[in-house]
């Protein structure tokens, strides 16, 4: 993974970051592409819970909370 | 009668739309073979009577669970769809519309949340839209009815559009991307005092103590409007109407068995609606006057939470906890709900996806979530002992439902999804459609619930009518004294409230026993077996097998507790 590549789960608060892969199989991706996770979308960090819990990101103007687990599998490239 | 089926993403104010279209006779009721709820309705559209649905919130038609595929299901006898659509976020929202438009259904698409929109700053061409889609695009404000009247004159205009054919899954996004190119403009986005609230209630260090105090207040308007209700309008009723009725029988019958279960005991000469015990006596007196009032108010408060858009951000404080419990955040709903009513509580297991999740849910409501009735008998038992003796119990409960939460979700076969939702915008709620919701969940109690706690009372009744609880105390006794270091009279107490936890009350004031014994007692009557009312819910949630499985585990878990509290306690 380059340098500014990172899983969305590691995106420090109020940064901001681009989609450029959604890694898992068929169904993971098009779960994230319908709630409007897609490639190239930018996401910003909206809260991170703690003890391993859930992160909450806004794309495209709508916070959603994403477990852990999938966030994990989403990348991203930190812009700013 | 013509179907019109309302389809729409999660929280585009669907059901607002629902509710603003359809008229008082509303139900709400499970899709066949699943735990899927949905609504139904009926309007008048030109003096013909039309059948509405409420379809559940999806974001796609290859649905990614059972919510979704009940919504997928439903289309197929649709004669016209509605398509409600978040106008502050036209482009995911414009990914089902396509894919209606694609299977060639008649629909009407309804921007909804028109005044938001505008609010933030972007600007939707409609005719552009319309053009573009083809099919009718009509703006509404669900909330506040404007649009409305005009979407239901558009509902006849609903047409299968010619514009938009068969696409794979990029294709579709390429497409959307051109519509929205050309039919939205977006302005600039002022962060608003609602953003800071939003931050606030979500970011864990200040959204965990505003949860805490949310929670704490929603339980204090609770216990407001319940009382309230029972003292200037249960009660009422009850002594006012009811009795002398339920008199006049008790003296026609004047004893016997039949009186026994009907009336039960009177207490000096009168009928003691809480003591009598019989059928038509506590046994109605209970569910109705005792339980309804707080259901009422919870599911009122419960209503507040999800339109208001602060569920959602519970959820998401809490899924860290419940995670590790084998649910995820929605885990909080049956939990809140239980503290009510077990009851309601086993009803709210439906919302959370799979079996696995369900099965945890029940079974750690019925072990270790105490209802109204079960404080108050923790209250009734220890309440002249002390706070801390009281603290004991609770303390010793919230532990039993995280452990046991965990080893549940590392035994139970299946599968536990991890949180994925979305957070609204915080909304003022609308008063008709909160009174709405709150009626339709306490009809589907009353339905579903009030037959079978009848129910149970009559078999109770009977069993303790023909000595059999008695006979069953006796039994056991010794086996519950080893164990649970309590004398043989405890014990007796203990297999009454196997059935019957208001007995065992009465019983155990009577024992004269130390508060730590008194600590165990109840701690174990709270774990080891829900009312008879939860238990019938529980076996139609989960089925006879599950049932089985849970039951085994709250024995058990009762047996541990039990004895781990009389090795440490006493």
């Amino acid at each position: 993974m380059p340098a500014n590549r990172i899983p969305l789960s590691m995106l420090p608060y109020a940064k901001e970051a681009r989609i450029v892969a959604l890694e898992g199989g068929h169904g993971f991706q098009r779960k994230m592409r319908v709630m409007g996770l897609r490639e190239g979308k930018i996401v910003r960090m909206i809260t991170r819970q703690p003890l391993r819990g859930p992160v909450t990101i806004e794309v495209d103007g709508i916070q959603i909370t994403i477990g852990k687990g999938m966030a994990q599998r989403i990348v991203v490239e930190v812009i700013k | 009668m013509k179907k019109i089926v309302l389809m729409g993403n999660p929280n585009v104010g669907k059901s607002v739309v629902f509710s603003r279209l359809t008229g008082a006779n509303v139900i709400t009721s499970n899709y066949p073979g699943t735990t899927v709820d949905f609504s139904k309705g009926s309007m008048k559209l030109h003096g013909e009577k039309v059948e509405i649905i409420d379809a559940p919130g999806t974001y796609s038609l290859v649905p990614s669970n059972k919510a979704e595929e009940v919504a997928v299901k439903m289309l197929k006898d649709a004669d016209i769809i509605i398509n409600v659509v978040d106008s502050t976020n036209l482009e995911r929202n414009l990914f089902l519309t396509l894919e209606l438009l694609e299977k060639k259904y008649p629909v009407v698409v309804a921007l909804n949340m028109w005044d938001e929109a505008k609010h933030l700053g972007i600007e939707i061409d409609k005719d552009k839209l319309q053009e573009e889609l083809g099919v009718p695009v009509v703006a509404t404000v669900a909330l506040t009815g404007e649009g409305i009247k005009e979407l239901v004159e558009t509902i006849e205009k609903a047409r299968i559009s010619d514009k938009i054919e068969e696409m794979s899954e990029e294709e579709r996004w390429v497409k959307i991307g051109r519509i929205i190119k050309k039919a939205e403009k977006v302005g600039h986005r002022h962060h608003t005092i609602r953003d800071k609230i939003a931050d606030a209630t979500i970011k864990p260090a200040t959204g965990i103590p505003l949860a805490i105090l949310i929670i704490f207040f929603t339980f204090m308007v609770v216990r407001f409007i319940g009382e309230n209700l029972i003292t200037y309008i249960f009660d009422p009723l009850f002594e006012e109407i009811y009795k002398p009725i339920a008199m006049r029988l008790s003296e026609w019958l004047s004893q016997g068995f039949f009186h026994d279960l009907l009336i039960g005991q009177l207490v000096d000469g009168e009928i003691d609606f809480m003591r009598s015990m019989g059928i038509l006596t506590t046994g109605i007196y209970v569910p109705f006057a005792a339980v309804l009032p707080y259901i009422m108010a919870f599911y009122f408060m419960l209503s507040i939470l999800e339109d208001s858009g602060y569920l959602p951000r519970l959820a998401t404080l809490m899924d860290n906890v419940f995670h590790r419990l084998g649910m995820h955040g929605h885990g909080i709903v049956p939990l809140f709900l239980g503290i009510g009513c077990n009851v309601p509580g086993a009803l709210a297991t439906r919302t959370l996806e799979t079996r696995k999740q369900r099965f945890i849910s029940a079974t750690l409501l019925a072990i270790a979530v105490p209802c109204m009735a079960q404080i108050a008998m923790i209250f009734g038992v220890l309440g002249k002992e002390g706070i801390f003796y009281i603290s004991i119990v609770f303390l010793t409960l919230s532990i039993v439902y995280i452990v046991a939460g965990i080893i549940l979700n590392k035994i139970v076969k299946g599968e536990s999804p991890e949180i994925f939702l979305e957070i609204p915008p915080y909304r003022m709620p609308n008063i008709r459609t909160l009174l709405k919701k709150t009626w339709m969940r306490i009809r589907w109690f009353l339905k579903d619930a009030i037959p079978w706690l009848m129910l149970g009372v009559l078999i109770v009744n009977v069993l303790y009518a023909i000595g059999f609880l008695s006979w069953l105390g006796s039994v056991l006794a010794p086996i519950m004294n080893g164990i649970f270091g309590l004398p043989g009279e405890a014990s007796l107490a203990l297999i009454a409230g196997f059935i019957r936890k208001d007995l065992a009350v009465g019983m155990l004031l009577q024992t004269g026993l130390e508060p730590m014994q008194l600590v165990i007692a109840v701690t174990i009557l709270t774990i080891y077996f829900p009312c008879v009312a939860t238990f019938a819910v529980l076996i139609k949630e989960l089925g006879v097998k599950d049932m089985l499985k849970s039951t085994a585990i709250m024995i058990f878990t009762a047996v541990l507790v039990g004895g781990l509290m009389n090795v440490i306690l006493l």
